[in-house]
């Protein structure tokens, strides 16, 4: 593979490493580093980094560090979510309903799937042409009987913000025994969530996302919740999620987070103005090119999701990445190839246009020169792709 | 890579850029290591076929992987490409149609024909590759004229130019076949000196879309309906039943026992519609001739005279057989020197040239 300059604009896929976090990590390692459940001092240095990782992680999210529980990422933090709520509900003796937005992450859906599969009653909640949730039919749907309501914070996709504080009001007023779990993976780095997320029961995070390690989550779970463990052991976090806690993913995710909170807002104006340059200028320079979110919805700083008539994305997104531009193009499935949008499915992008679809994610470390870069190289490849 | 600078080079030596199109099979592998080795820019693709509306659940996740993993260890990009939903228009539909109407149609030409060698042909040339080459045994070669010739592979046993016989000048311009010079033995003696990990693995039988276990009866029987059909004999005496007339192929012999005088008994028409299949002797069972309507024909070149001498093969690995070839109002008539069984309809027919029998001339499509 040739190396040429890259622009690196698919943080929605994965952030790379804070040096910080890197440093922070190899710190742990530094020095002798125990179980946290032993006794031994090393053991104890373990257990301290990990709470009082715990306890930043906590701090970001506005709640009392004994909700936070670390997982394995932000998928088994939704499973854990889903199946845990489920599960708990089911051994009370009664039936689990679920509702979920249509155009929540697999990890989600696939989550309330396996629900379905065991029995639960799964139900998808639909989404206007922007893909924000239709709070009507959240209404309809709410009723006493339901045991958990998942509505992401933002959509890995597309970027747009839910009105979280909306579904948080109906669910207490239709349905105050239910819970409400929102997927914060994609905000976790551009929305503050303690105050976004206040009253939600459930909050996942993954830190690979927010320039911290990959394979380390956080499932935040609320006081008044009943969760059932999915994962049997030892009866680590509060026999929440057994298993020896990784302590430099946890120290990781804490410095990402404590970097991200220092910065939120001025990262937040200065990567926004880069996508919304990066957005004019492909427009102005692409025919045929559609914003997939209408103007004036909110959407994630970093996230500019367009529609190219007459591309195919597998060919664009190849092509792109021999001329060094790093972009997305949805979800692949379990041999790598890229599947239907479920996402744009749910907002009713015309089949065809869906083809055509391309995310580019920007993030904390993206410069004035990736985002040129793209604005000259993305419109020539288009231009080359539908020559031929 | 030292251990194959003694193989003959396949191709020219000025540097291409070539996708080359990589099933997770020990061919395509070293169809791939080939081409790096001679210097091209090389990068590789996994076609996603299957998994489209229709999927049975069955899953080629180990083979994406196995390819996958052999780019890595020969250091080029590698792309899946997921091509269902054309697969399934272009290869399954039609397939399931075509049994629905008592026809047999082979999946793996329509699949070289509308996929491989049209989709991403047109692909490849999108994003700027100058070649796509693939794993079959065969040969593209250049004829003194300047046209481009389709050649069978020098493995005899291994041969694939009865599924490349509907290839024409515009794609046999563009698609390179680099173990078609090598024989099975020694494509996997590269991959051992390799250590790619598939070069042991076994070949593909079978129809990729159609599981093992179940088979096709299986396959079809889930997106169509099979039809129970009286067995006739030549004078239209009961001979028998059939539990599924859409999967009887004329010329099939299994399955239709003796007749009175103890000779086995051969299928020698199938009437879907009518719900009968007609059986006879193996005398009855041979044809001297098959048409190939003028739709389903294709020249790799210079189309063959009505009069020309040719060597007709009726299936990937049948036997050959002089023919000549003959005009008949809108199709093509082949006549067999000596009668052969008969030739399902919708089974492919592949012309070879009669003075240079590794030279495919054509193909045409039984009626």
């Amino acid at each position: 593979m040739r190396s040429r300059p890259t622009s690196y604009l698919d943080h929605a896929a994965t952030a790379p490493l804070r040096p910080e976090v890197a440093a922070a990590m190899a710190e742990v390692h530094a020095e002798p580093l125990g179980n946290p459940t032993g006794t031994h001092p090393p053991a104890q240095r373990a257990r301290r980094l990990l709470e009082e990782a715990r306890d930043e992680v906590a701090a970001f999210l506005g709640r009392d560090p004994g909700e936070v529980v670390f997982t394995s990422g932000g998928t088994e933090a939704a499973n854990l979510a889903v199946l845990g709520s489920v599960e708990a509900a089911v051994r009370a003796g009664g039936e689990a309903v679920v509702l979920c937005s249509a155009v929540e992450h697999p990890a989600v859906r696939e989550s309330a799937r396996a629900a379905a599969c065991a029995g639960a009653d799964c139900r998808e909640l639909p989404v206007d042409a922007a893909g924000i949730v239709d709070l009507n039919a959240l209404a309809r749907a709410l009723s006493s009987r339901v045991t958990l309501v998942a509505v992401m914070a933002a959509n890995n996709e597309t970027g747009v913000v839910q009105p979280l504080p909306d579904v948080v009001d109906a669910v207490r007023r239709r349905a105050p025994q239910a819970a409400v779990f929102t997927d914060a993976v994609q905000a976790a780095p551009w929305l503050d969530l303690a105050d976004r997320a206040a009253g939600v029961d459930l909050v996942s995070l993954s830190a690979h996302k927010l320039g911290g390690p990959v394979g380390t989550g956080v499932l935040a779970a609320g006081p008044r919740l009943a969760l059932r463990a999915r994962q049997h052991g030892g009866g680590q976090e509060r026999e929440r999620r057994s298993g020896t806690q990784d302590v430099a993913g946890a120290v990781g995710l804490a410095t990402a987070l404590r970097l991200v909170a220092a910065q939120r807002v001025s990262t937040a104006a200065r990567v926004a103005a880069r996508r919304d340059q990066l957005c004019e200028g492909l427009l102005a320079r692409i025919e045929g090119a559609h914003r997939t979110v209408p103007p004036g919805v909110a959407v994630l700083p970093g996230h500019l999701h367009l529609c190219l008539a007459g591309v195919s994305r597998e060919e664009l997104l190849v092509a792109l990445g021999r001329e060094g531009i790093c972009a997305s193009g949805g979800s692949s499935c379990a041999s790598g190839a890229l599947e239907r949008s479920h996402v744009l499915a749910a907002m009713g992008v015309e089949r065809g246009l869906a083809e055509g679809a391309v995310r580019f994610s920007l993030g904390y470390d993206t410069g004035e020169e990736d985002v040129a870069r793209a604005v000259e190289v993305v419109p020539a490849v288009v231009a080359a792709l539908r020559r031929t | 890579m030292r251990s194959m600078r003694s193989m003959r080079s396949v191709h020219s030596v000025r540097p291409m850029r070539v996708l080359v199109a990589m099933s997770g099979g020990v061919d395509s592998s070293v169809a791939a290591a080939l081409l790096v080795e001679q210097g091209h820019e090389v990068v590789g693709t996994t076609l996603k076929l299957w998994g489209g509306p229709s999927d049975s659940g069955c899953c080629s996740v180990a083979d994406v992987d196995d390819a996958r993993r052999v780019a890595q260890q020969l250091g080029i990009e590698h792309h899946v490409f997921n091509l269902s939903e054309e697969f399934d228009r272009a290869v399954v539909e039609p397939y399931v149609g075509e049994h629905a109407r008592g026809r047999t149609p082979n999946p793996c030409i329509e699949c070289n024909r509308a996929i491989k060698f049209d989709r991403l042909l047109e692909r490849a040339g999108r994003l700027g590759f100058d070649r796509l080459a693939t794993g079959h045994h065969a040969r593209v070669g250049r004829a003194g004229s300047g046209e481009w010739q389709l050649r069978r592979g020098a493995d005899g046993a291994k041969d694939q130019s009865y599924v490349l016989s509907m290839l024409g000048q515009a794609a046999l311009a563009r698609v390179v076949f680099p173990v078609g010079d090598m024989t099975k033995d020694e494509v996997r003696a590269v991959a051992s000196s390799l250590h790619l990990r598939t070069a042991a693995k076994p070949d593909s039988q079978d129809v990729c879309f159609i599981g093992r276990r179940d088979g096709r009866r299986a396959f079809l029987a889930d997106r169509m309906a099979l039809h129970p059909a009286e067995v006739v004999d030549a004078a239209g005496r009961p001979a028998g039943r059939v539990d599924a007339v859409e999967l009887v192929t004329v010329g099939q012999r299994r399955g239709m026992g003796h007749g009175s005088d103890g000779a086995r008994r051969y299928v020698t028409h199938v009437d879907v519609a009518a719900r009968r299949v007609t059986v006879g002797s193996a005398a009855d069972a041979v044809r001297a001739a098959v048409v190939l309507p003028t739709a389903g024909v294709t020249w790799v070149g210079r189309p063959l005279a009505a009069g020309d001498r040719a060597v007709a093969q009726v299936s990937a690995h049948g036997r050959p057989v002089p023919c000549t070839v003959l005009h008949d109002g809108d199709g093509v008539l082949v006549r067999f020197d000596d009668p052969q069984r008969p030739v399902a309809p919708g089974q492919t027919v592949a012309l070879y040239d009669a003075e240079d029998p590794d030279a495919v001339r054509g193909a045409g499509i039984a009626a």
